[in-house]
């Protein structure tokens, strides 16, 4: 058995696991997120830029500091995630009284500010960057040729998905968190420190971001663009997944880069609008969203 | 009436030429549109292709209106202005109709990038001024979209089929597949190289269509890799190829297909590595290492800018050396009386030999079908290419006959 | 009363006069924009939504008009109807899958649907991609006048601005828009009162999004181009900017917004480059923290702290 639907099987394989490598970078940011968003009441639009940042600061490490990978997948997420903790602390807190549309409004602003200091400095080409050394060449599986960095793509971004839903539902600080979540002035008064626990949720998210910038880094072209056009379509898997849960995200993220993959295959032409047209189904069938609460 | 006028001062100005005595006789019969003579460099500056051309056109650009002014020393400005179209046809079309109405810009050159010459075209042609496209490689320029106002310089799709294409399809490579950029060069490139596949007994199997400067390619090549054609023809240029042909080596894609590289600059092979590059197969206007009038212009562009030139860079000084003559020698800047010298005189300079401007716009001049070396057998940098052939220009590019400009009277 | 004709009357004497004052290809632009901006003030100034993906409506009236009239033969002003038309029919259709959810959902679900819009036109042969719908001709008004001619042109695109503000004006200061603003200020008590808000939501964002359209199609006109620009998130991101800028549910921030940032764009974009993004989101950040009220905002404010509260 050599082909699928007269699809050779190694490129119908390779086309699968591509989008489960995409599926998992939706489901790393759009978990972020959910995160920020169930704490803060904010959609953070500068995610995608901050993602950006993650890869960027890598390739600089690399580049300027001689900071190879493993250093850059601990280094970028934490200055990334301190860099969050200063704009929660300096402009998003004194959104939270007002529409949470200004929380969006702000946060694309910064968006912009940070692409345009990436695209000033690097133009808009992307940057390459190698492989780690021990992740480059491929397994040979018969069936599928599979780049051994791909699969550690896949392997990191999961193990840090259900490290995250683990902590949130299944720790007394992610009790704390979720309890804060639902009732930050009755959590206050139960004496725990909630402004502490937003700005460290926004450095954690954001943190995500770059991490998962980091982990892309060396698949793609690392460039002051590749986070812009990603986080439109994790909007729209957040609007599919609904933002009521950690798992919910997590498993639509995966799910609808799995369907991407699938459609390149079959229908390559509609590859890059299926995610927008599956979300226009589930808005008619399912406002709220796959995994949501009606709020 | 003024046909005749222009006429007098065609004659007067060779004449004047013919004497030697260029500045004093020259000045006085002069008309221009402003109080200087502009030229606008539009290039990309900062996307992927800016490193074949960018500020290296520029440079190029000013190269030719120092060298012009020390031969001909003229009483009038010669000014150099430049933007960054930004790989948008509208961004280009947009500063350039603002160059002309606002600052009186006479010549646009370089204008890399199909899309943005193709609008840029237009824009020319409405307001008459004059266009010598260097960068873009579509076709279009010179048949469908070609108007009396643009001169399309260096090289072009067809040219590039015609000579990579070719020479492929001879070595056995007869079933083809193509990556390509979706936009006007890569719809051209892909056009012309797949005609020239079939004419020689080739096969087309397929294509995919990848964005303008696409940050992966591993999902293209995978559907490239379906399709079990012997040739990957990447449509594409700059970034894009480079990308494209590093993605491939790690799907170990290149195992069983190869990649034909139909457009490449010596900047591609330079990033590259000879390396990954060697063996193969390329088609250029201009190689600085050809002969001692080459070397001698790429040494002094390589002085400025620290790279060899591309024959991008290389056609953006001749463009524009030839235009300063030509307004020279038409004694006005009137893009009608340009474009009839243009058109009449001899191309020939340090980087263009010898060359001709046809009725649909194209300029026709020797092409080179080059072949990357082996890392062993470069001496010196930059020695990257052997010279395969020699294709005579009247081989090279499209043949008027085949034109489907409306300019060329059947 | 008086005082305010006569404030108009000098607005108008100054569109007027500007093209000879300036370079008239960039007043019509900030012309277009500023209509652009009018019609999406209608939906986040007095009906609270924030729509993140205005510029589908702006891109496709755009495509529309250029292949009506370059392809179809259309004269100028059947392809700007035409193109009205199609954005209002399109916007319909959004609207009424994005009025399913408010707030943030709104504005997320406005902008995957707008992307999907954009790609649609990346695609599809007739928009011509990247290279974009080129060489649309102006042609003639009426069969009379030669629009090629940029002074007549510009007339004609400000006599279009005029009429659509005017629209805007009398549709804000009809039952309609009060309607409109009461269920901005307090959406459950206009359910109770009886109305049907999701008609009348869907009918602001029908209105607002052919409104952009026209927008969309008199800017092809001008740039005898339709382009993937128009269509793609950054311009719904500057006009959300224009109209933050220039005053939310102010009559005229979204012109004053509009003026500023096309202007700063066109007279910075050789000078700062890339940074012209930056500047754009700093002065975002500035607007969300220090001005939400916008230019236009403050100054009626600061005017009434000054004459102290109408009679």
């Amino acid at each position: 058995m050599n082909e699928v639907f007269g699809i050779p099987i190694q490129a119908f394989m390779g086309q699968l696991m591509l989008g489960l490598v995409n599926g998992s970078f939706y489901a790393m940011l759009s978990l972020g997120l959910a995160v920020i968003f169930g704490m803060l009441n904010i959609i953070n639009f500068a995610h995608g830029a901050l993602y950006m940042m993650g890869a960027m600061l890598a390739w600089m490490g690399l580049n300027y500091l001689g900071l190879d990978y493993w250093w850059a997948l601990l280094l970028s997420p934490l200055a990334v995630g301190v860099l969050g903790i200063l704009i929660e602390r300096t402009m998003l807190q004194w959104l939270y009284q007002l529409d949470h549309l200004y929380g969006l409004l702000l946060t694309f602003g910064l968006a912009l500010v940070i692409e345009g200091l990436f695209l000033n400095a690097y133009g808009v080409s992307g940057q390459p960057y190698a492989i780690p050394e021990v992740f480059s060449g491929a397994y040979n599986l018969g069936f599928m040729f599979l780049p051994k960095y791909r699969a550690w793509i896949i392997v990191a971004s999961l193990t840090l998905c259900f490290a995250t839903w683990f902590v949130i539902e299944r720790t007394r600080r992610g009790a704390y968190l979720r309890a804060a979540t639902e009732n930050p002035k009755l959590t206050q008064a139960f004496g725990i420190n909630v402004p502490l626990m937003v700005m460290l949720t926004y450095g954690f998210g954001v943190g995500l971001a770059a991490f998962a910038g980091v982990l892309a880094a060396p698949a793609v072209q690392v460039g002051p663009l590749m986070g812009s056009n990603l986080i439109i379509v994790v909007f729209a898997v957040v609007v599919i997944g609904g933002m009521g849960s950690i798992l919910g995200s997590i498993v639509t993220g995966l799910g609808l880069g799995l369907i991407e993959g699938l459609t390149k295959v079959f229908y390559p032409e509609a590859s890059a609008t299926v995610v927008f047209i599956i979300m226009a189904l589930v808005l008619l069938v399912r406002p709220a969203g796959l995994f949501g609460k009606e709020r | 009436m003024k046909q005749k006028l222009i006429g007098v001062l065609v004659g007067a100005a060779l004449a004047a030429c013919s004497t030697g005595a260029l500045a004093q006789a020259k000045a006085p019969a002069m008309k221009l549109s402003g109080e200087a003579v502009k030229i606008g460099v539009l290039s990309d500056m900062s996307g992927l292709y800016s490193d074949l051309g960018g500020q290296g056109s520029v440079i190029a650009a000013q190269m030719a209106v120092d060298d012009f002014k020390e031969q001909a020393k003229p009483a009038y400005k010669i000014d150099v202005v430049s933007a960054d179209h930004q790989n948008k046809a509208d961004v280009g079309a947009a500063k350039v109709r603002e160059w002309i109405d606002r600052e009186g810009v006479d010549m646009v050159t370089d204008v890399l990038n199909s899309a943005v010459a193709l609008a840029t075209a237009k824009v020319v042609a409405e307001k008459k001024r004059i266009l010598l496209d260097v960068g873009a490689a579509s076709t279009r320029l010179t048949n469908e979209d070609c108007n009396p106002y643009t001169v399309h310089w260096m090289y072009d799709t067809y040219a590039l089929a015609n000579g990579t294409g070719k020479a492929i399809v001879k070595q056995g490579g007869d079933s083809w597949f193509f990556l390509t950029a979706d936009y006007a060069f890569g719809h051209s490139l892909e056009k012309d190289t797949a005609e020239v596949v079939k004419a020689n007994g080739g096969k087309v199997l397929g294509q995919v269509r990848h964005p303008l400067s696409a940050a992966d390619f591993s999902s293209f090549l995978l559907q490239a890799q379906s399709s079990k054609a012997k040739i990957i023809g990447l449509a594409n240029a700059g970034g894009d190829t480079i990308n494209a042909i590093k993605a491939a080596a790690e799907f170990g894609i290149t195992k069983n297909q190869s990649l034909a590289g139909l457009l490449v600059f010596i900047t591609d092979v330079h990033s590259i590595t000879l390396n990954v590059a060697q063996g193969m197969l390329l088609t250029e206007g201009f190689y600085w290492d050809f002969n001692d009038q080459t070397r001698a212009f790429s040494k002094r562009f390589f002085a400025k800018a620290k790279k060899e030139p591309t024959m991008n860079h290389a056609g953006v000084y001749s463009a524009t050396l030839n235009y300063l003559r030509a307004i020279q020698a038409a004694g006005t800047d009137d893009a009608d009386a340009v474009m009839a010298q243009l058109k009449k005189m001899k191309i020939s300079d340090p980087v263009i030999q010898s060359g001709q401007i046809r009725a649909d716009g194209r300029l026709v001049h020797d092409m080179y079908l080059l072949q990357v070396k082996k890392p062993a057998e470069s001496k010196y940098p930059w020695d990257y290419y052997h010279v395969k052939a020699v294709i005579p220009a009247a081989e090279a590019f499209q043949p008027l006959s085949l034109s489907r400009c409306p300019l060329v009277k059947k | 009363m008086d005082r305010k004709l006569l404030g108009y009357g000098a607005l108008l004497a100054f569109g007027l006069a500007a093209p000879f004052l300036m370079y008239p290809v960039l007043v019509m632009k900030v012309l277009c924009f500023a209509l652009f901006a009018c019609a999406f003030n209608l939906l986040i100034g007095y009906t609270g939504l924030l729509s993140f993906g205005h510029a589908c409506f702006l891109g496709t009236a755009g495509y529309v008009a250029g292949h009506s009239i370059k392809v179809w033969g259309f004269p100028p002003e059947l392809g700007l109807i035409t193109a009205t038309l199609a954005a209002a029919g399109l916007g319909w259709a959004v609207g009424s899958l994005a009025i399913r959810r408010s707030g943030i959902y709104f504005a997320m679900i406005t902008l995957a649907l707008a992307q999907m819009v954009y790609f649609f036109f990346l695609q599809t042969p007739f928009t011509g991609g990247e290279d974009g719908l080129q060489g649309v001709p102006r042609g003639k008004l009426l069969g009379v006048i030669d629009l090629t001619d940029d002074y007549a042109l510009y007339y004609f695109v400000l006599a279009i601005f005029v009429f659509a503000f005017w629209l805007i004006h009398r549709t804000i200061h009809s039952p309609f828009g009060q309607i409109l603003k009461a269920i901005r200020e307090n959406e459950a008590r206009a359910i109770s009162l009886g109305y049907d808000v999701a008609k009348y939501k869907l009918l602001a964002f029908v209105l607002s999004a052919g409104l952009a359209g026209l927008a969309g199609a008199t800017k092809t006109l001008v740039f005898r181009f339709a382009t993937l620009t128009d269509a793609h998130w950054h311009t719904s991101g500057e006009v959300v900017l224009m109209t933050l800028v220039g005053g939310m549910g102010t009559v005229f921030g979204p012109v004053v917004g509009a003026a500023i940032i096309v202007t700063l764009q066109n007279e910075l974009a050789d000078k700062v480059g890339s940074l012209v993004t930056t500047i754009m989101g700093a002065i975002f950040v500035l607007c969300v923290l220090l001005f939400r009220r916008g230019i236009v905002g403050e100054a009626m404010a600061l005017y009434q702290r000054m004459v102290g509260p109408r009679p």
